[in-house]
Order: structure tokens, then C-alpha cells, then sequence
């Protein structure tokens, strides 16, 4: 009960702080400092499957695990970066970046264990609502017309999810199943809920969290709010917000499954997974600015995600060990390419050239990523893409196989073309090195996240491959 | 369920048209506050008995959808000097007949959809889905930030309307998950336009073009 309640309100308590604390030099340490309780208190909370509060509301289950081991880990691990990141950027007050990002890793935790289909609801918005003043620190016009998008485009997201949980509320209802919400009940009354109103009920819920997602076509938000928002924010947004509305659309799935009316969703996500990835690939080849490149990546990935789940079987185990490495691995690349715009000021691939001469870590730490979130083994990257692939031809998906290999291959192309840009070559003339330099602080973090992405290509940790094997058979049909 | 909610169904179905087919920010904004306060009526028309609870979700949902909201848009709209939207995206007409299809088309969904026996024969369902589709037109065909933001109002009201359906069933968590929302959105939306407004001079989205694929 107090672990559970604790988890979210321990960073809670730490975001009021924030605002109040007047020290801009001492205020960022509170964001490490959050990132290690959380991380702490999660370490408590994984080997125990008793960690539930409010009457079932809130329960950890094996799905929620797999979410929460991930944000805490990018979360602590990029709060390392934040302080002398800040100092950098000194000139810009940092107490909302602060105070909204310690508010969302506390309402994440919520997401993780929200069982209740209201309180699900109301955990993610508040966690899109806690994170959009982030992407608005820069405070010039293209960081407002980002934030503008994201809040609007992200606001009918939610407001569809919102009717997609009545229509499914609507159905229990229908279906004699009182007025319970909470997953559990509504799985094992799943075979009375009417399959008219579910159908259309995971329409507007797969719309709703998939905008939030960035699934192609309600991705636009995507590259402006990546490109414009700070790398660290970049991160906590592409590996850690995502991952809490791929959880959301995951919970309406078991109830979908626990139906049988999942074919109906598998068909839906594989579509949908698909297109983002052609989409992404589509963008990336032409892409002038690197920061927006990662916002089209993310979009490619979201969309290995939902067509990993779509094709079911062992790609529901590749999915969720997907979630866990694209997040570590953006983290590396937002990290880095920070510190390459940092060190040219400038974030137009066509500015930038020479990186591992001016920002040798850095730059080799960018290349690294690119190889890594590409699929290139042996980064964890090529486990979880070929875990998929295989399940897809084992399956009757021969041509969901072709056309992932075929999106997959774009993507390559498309990024590597930029990505090589960057690293290659002499640093351009006309664009005097800033005094930025690679320091530990600067480094570190994004090298210790590229450092557990291989260790998940190389060897996935007995405690962690059971927790993920858990997981993804709480996806699969009940036998 | 009573029989006054379906002619106040009507009355937001008409509503929706009227902010369609103007140009005026002003119809727009008082428009949306009407159908706040027609949504306050049905609360209390749907349950078909009055109780505490109902009345004060009713009186929280009209001060804040007719009254609350509406003056901080209007105020909005006089700061910043403009009264028409003007070059929207899908004309006036064009708009009003893309709303007459989707009404048309949400009344054919709503009856391939099952209903409860108390339900049966009501415009709720399809009401709701023609509502949500005229917010999202005046969303996404707008250039003026106020019409964006009474376009989210309308597409939330069509959202609450849906709602109607689970007030007996689980009437609290719902409605108080809507209101809250709304709130801070509106919120958030509301220091945004600030900014919009004192870095661009002015409340056109349209001049938010910066960023976009080349």
C-alpha cells in the first residue's frame, strides 16, 4: 500500500520543491536525487507482487513492471546530465523544466499501475499535461508553436481515448457487468461485453493513445516537439512518455483478448504499425534537421511496437524487450546529439559535419546509437527486431516480414545518409567551435545507457527475462 | 432515462450547425456556451430524478463550460482585437455540409450499436459522435487559436454527452475525470495563447509555420 502510494508521491513531493526552491544552480541536483529514490523504491517494489493501494485501483503487475524498471532507469540515468546541462544553458530559468519533469516521473509511476480504466485515463493525460512545458524552454516562437501542436493535437488524443473508455465502460454496462472498471473485472467478464461497442471502443482508444504514441498519421506533433524540446527532454519524452501510452493501449488489448475479438485489434495495429514505419522511413531520407531525424525514429519504433504486438505469439516478448531497449537507446542518442548541437550550435545536418573530430565521444557515441537503433547486432536492438521478425514468418504473416525488412532497410538508409554526415569529415569552417567539450558528466550517461543496450543484445538477466516472459503471457489468450 | 433530453439533443445538434456556418468569433464563443449550458439541462434531464449530487455536478458543469471558459475566451478575443475568423481552411458552406454528412452518417452508426433497454431510441450515441466530429472540424479547418480552442470545447462537450449514457451506472469518477480535464486544459491552452499573442502579435496559428517538412 505505502510502496505503491510512494511511488508516485515521492517524486510528487520532490516536483513542489522544485518550484519553490529559489537556487537555480542547486535545483537541478533535485532531478538526480528524484531519479535515484524512484529508483530505489522500484527496486523494492519489482521482486514483490503484492504492491497494490486504493482498494485495486493501483496494482504492479508483471506489464506495469516492465514500464516502471524502464523509466526509472533512463530517468536517473539522464538526471546525471541534467545538472551540467543546465549550467550550459544557464541564461534560461530551469524551475519549470525541473519541477514538470520530477511531476511527470510521478504521475508515470501511476500510469504503470493504474488498473482502472478512469484512473488510467486521468494518470496518462496528467503525465502529457505535466511534460508539455518542457518542450517550451527554449521560450522562443518555435518552441511555443511546438508546444502549441503537441498540447493540441495531444488534447483530442486524450479527449478520444476518454470516448473510447466510455464506449467500453458502455459495454460492461450492456453487457450486466455493473459498474466495475477496473481491468481485472473487466477480463473476466469479457465474454458478456458486447463486441459491437468494443470494436468501436478500441477504435477511439487506439486513436487516442496512438496520437499520443506518435503512431503515422497522428505523429505531426512528433518531430516538432522532439526538435525543438532540450535532448534530456527529448529522451524522457521518446523512451518514457511513449512507453506509458503503449501500456494504455496494451490494457484495452488483454480485454480485447480476453474477448476473443483480438484478431480485430491485431489487424488494426499491424496496418498501423506498418505505415508508421514506411511513413518514418519515408521522412528520414529527406530530413535536414538531426533532432527531428530521432522524432521520425520514434515514430518508426512505435510502430515495431504495435506490429509486434499485432503479430502475437513470441513477438509479444520481442515487443516488450523493444520497449526497453529504444528507450535506453534514444536516451543515447537525444543525450548525444544534445551535445553536438551544443558543440555547433546548430541542429541542420547540413551545418554539422566532422562531430568525432570536435566532440570525439560525443560523435562516436551518436554513431554508435544509430548503429544500435537500427538493429545492427549486437546491440539488444537486433534481439528484439529479429525476436519479431521471427514470430512473423512463423506465423501466417509472410508479408508483414517483407514489408517490415523492407521499412527496416529505408530506415537504415535514410538515417545512416545523415547520421554519417554528422560524424564524418572536418568540422565546417564557418562554424567556430562554441568552448563546449565532452566532459564526464556530459558522457557518461548516454554511455552507461549505450552500455545496457549491448548488455541486452549479449545476455538478457534471468530475473528480467522472466519478468518480460510474464508479461508478454498476460497478452496472450488464457488457455 | 426522461423524454426532455432528446429535444435538448436537438438543441445541441442545432448548435453545432450555428458554430459551422459563422464567421463571427463572438457567435462561435457564445454558441459553445450555450451548448455548456445545455449539457448542464441534460445532467439533470437524463437521470429523470433530482438528487444533491446531480445538481451540484450540473451547476460545476454549466459554470464552467457556459460561464467560466466563454469570458476567458472572450476576454481573450478582445485583448487581442479580432472579431472574425477569416480564410478558414474549408469554407462556411463547405463546413455546414460536411457537418450535415457526418450528422447523417453518426445517426446510421449509433444504430448499429446495441443499447440498453432504458436507452433505446435515443439521439445520446449519435448526438455525441456528430458533436465530436464538429469540434474536430473547427479544430482542424480554423486558423484563429480562440477557434481552435472552442473547436477542443465542443469536440469535449460531444465527449460529455457520451457520457450521459454511464451517469446512472458509475456517475462520479467520469464526469469528475472530464471536468478536471477540461479545466486544465483550458488552463494550459489559456497561457499559451498568451504567448502566442505577445511573441507573434496576434492569434493566428496560421503565422505558426515555422516548422514543417520541406
Amino acid at each position: 500500500m505505502a510502496l505503491a502510494l510512494a511511488l508516485v508521491l515521492v517524486p510528487l513531493a520532490l516536483s513542489a520543491v522544485a518550484f519553490l526552491l529559489p537556487s537555480e544552480r542547486w535545483r537541478p541536483w533535485l532531478l538526480p536525487l528524484g531519479g535515484a529514490v524512484r529508483l530505489a523504491l522500484t527496486a523494492a517494489a519489482l521482486p514483490r507482487s503484492d504492491v497494490a493501494a486504493l482498494s485495486g485501483w493501483m496494482q504492479l503487475d508483471a506489464l506495469g513492471k516492465v514500464l516502471l524498471l524502464l523509466l526509472d532507469v533512463l530517468f536517473f540515468v539522464s538526471a546525471l546530465y541534467a545538472p551540467s546541462y543546465l549550467r550550459l544553458r544557464a541564461s534560461r530559468e530551469n524551475r519549470a523544466l525541473c519541477g514538470c519533469l520530477l511531476a511527470f516521473l510521478g504521475t508515470s509511476a501511476l500510469v504503470a499501475q493504474a488498473h482502472h480504466l478512469g484512473l488510467l485515463w486521468v494518470a496518462v493525460e496528467a503525465s502529457v499535461l505535466a511534460s508539455a512545458p518542457t518542450i517550451y524552454f527554449n521560450r522562443n516562437p518555435r518552441s511555443l508553436e511546438a508546444t502549441w501542436k503537441y498540447l493540441l493535437i495531444g488534447s483530442v488524443g486524450i479527449a478520444l481515448a476518454l470516448l473510447g473508455s466510455f464506449f467500453l465502460a458502455y459495454s460492461a454496462v450492456h453487457g450486466g457487468l455493473g459498474s466495475s472498471l477496473l481491468v481485472e473485472d473487466l477480463v473476466r467478464g469479457a465474454s458478456r461485453l458486447s463486441p459491437a461497442w468494443l470494436h468501436a471502443a478500441f477504435i477511439f482508444l487506439f486513436v487516442g493513445y496512438g496520437t499520443k504514441m506518435g503512431l503515422a498519421p497522428m505523429h505531426t506533433w512528433k518531430p516538432d516537439a522532439y526538435g525543438e524540446a532540450p535532448g534530456l527532454v527529448g529522451t524522457l519524452l521518446a523512451g518514457g512518455l511513449t512507453g506509458c501510452s503503449f501500456l494504455a493501449v496494451l490494457r484495452f488489448f488483454q480485454i480485447l483478448q480476453a474477448a476473443g475479438q483480438a484478431d480485430f485489434a491485431r489487424q488494426i495495429m499491424i496496418a498501423a504499425g506498418l505505415l508508421s514505419m514506411l511513413v518514418a522511413g519515408a521522412f528520414m531520407a529527406r530530413q535536414r534537421d538531426y533532432k527531428r531525424l530521432l522524432a521520425y525514429s520514434s515514430v518508426e519504433h512505435m510502430g515495431i511496437l504495435v506490429l509486434g504486438v499485432g503479430v502475437g505469439g513470441g513477438a509479444m516478448f520481442g515487443a516488450l524487450l523493444h520497449l526497453l531497449n529504444n528507450g535506453l537507446t534514444k536516451g543515447v542518442l537525444f543525450l548525444s546529439a544534445g551535445n553536438i548541437h551544443r558543440a555547433f550550435n546548430s541542429k541542420l545536418t547540413g551545418e554539422v559535419s566532422g562531430a568525432l573530430r570536435r566532440v570525439p565521444a560525443s560523435g562516436a557515441l551518436f554513431l554508435a546509437g544509430f548503429f544500435a537503433i537500427t538493429g545492427a547486432p549486437p546491440f539488444g536492438l537486433f534481439v528484439s527486431e529479429f525476436t519479431i521478425l521471427r514470430a512473423a514468418m512463423r506465423g501466417d504473416h509472410g508479408w508483414v516480414a517483407a514489408g517490415f525488412l523492407v521499412a527496416l532497410t529505408v530506415v537504415f538508409l535514410g538515417m545512416g545518409a545523415n547520421v554519417l554526415h554528422i560524424v564524418q569529415g572536418e568540422p565546417p569552417a564557418d562554424r567556430q567551435p562554441t568552448g563546449f567539450r565532452d566532459t564526464a558528466l556530459t558522457v557518461g550517461p548516454p554511455m552507461v545507457l549505450l552500455g545496457l543496450v549491448l548488455l541486452l543484445g549479449l545476455y538478457i538477466p534471468p530475473p528480467l527475462h522472466a519478468l518480460l516472459t510474464e508479461a508478454a503471457s498476460a497478452l496472450e489468450p488464457r488457455s | 432515462m426522461s423524454r426532455a433530453a432528446d429535444p435538448l439533443l436537438v438543441v445541441i445538434l442545432l448548435l453545432n450547425f450555428a458554430l459551422l456556418g459563422t464567421s463571427r468569433l463572438r457567435t462561435v464563443i457564445n454558441g459553445t456556451a450555450a451548448q455548456g449550458a445545455a449539457l448542464g439541462a441534460l445532467l439533470i434531464a437524463v437521470p429523470g430524478e433530482l438528487s444533491w449530487h446531480t445538481l451540484l455536478i450540473a451547476a460545476v458543469t454549466v459554470g464552467l463550460k457556459a460561464v467560466l471558459i466563454p469570458g476567458m475566451l472572450n476576454r481573450a478575443m478582445r485583448d487581442a482585437a479580432i472579431r472574425r475568423e477569416v480564410e478558414p481552411l474549408v469554407g462556411f458552406i463547405p463546413s455546414l455540409l460536411l457537418g450535415g454528412v457526418g450528422t447523417g452518417a453518426a445517426l446510421l452508426f449509433a444504430r448499429t450499436l446495441p443499447l440498453a433497454p432504458q436507452h433505446v431510441g435515443s439521439l445520446l450515441v449519435s448526438a455525441s459522435l456528430s458533436t465530436v466530429l464538429t469540434g474536430f472540424l473547427l479544430l482542424t479547418t480554423r486558423r484563429k487559436a480562440i477557434t481552435q480552442v472552442t473547436g477542443y470545447l465542443v469536440l469535449e462537450n460531444g465527449v460529455f454527452i457520451m457520457g450521459m449514457l454511464l451517469v446512472e451506472a458509475m456517475p462520479f469518477l467520469v464526469e469528475l475525470g472530464a471536468l478536471l480535464d477540461l479545466l486544465v486544459a483550458i488552463f494550459v491552452m489559456g497561457i499559451i495563447i498568451n504567448h502566442i499573442n505577445r511573441e507573434f502579435s496576434s492569434l493566428d496559428t496560421a503565422r505558426l509555420t515555422a516548422l514543417k517538412e520541406e
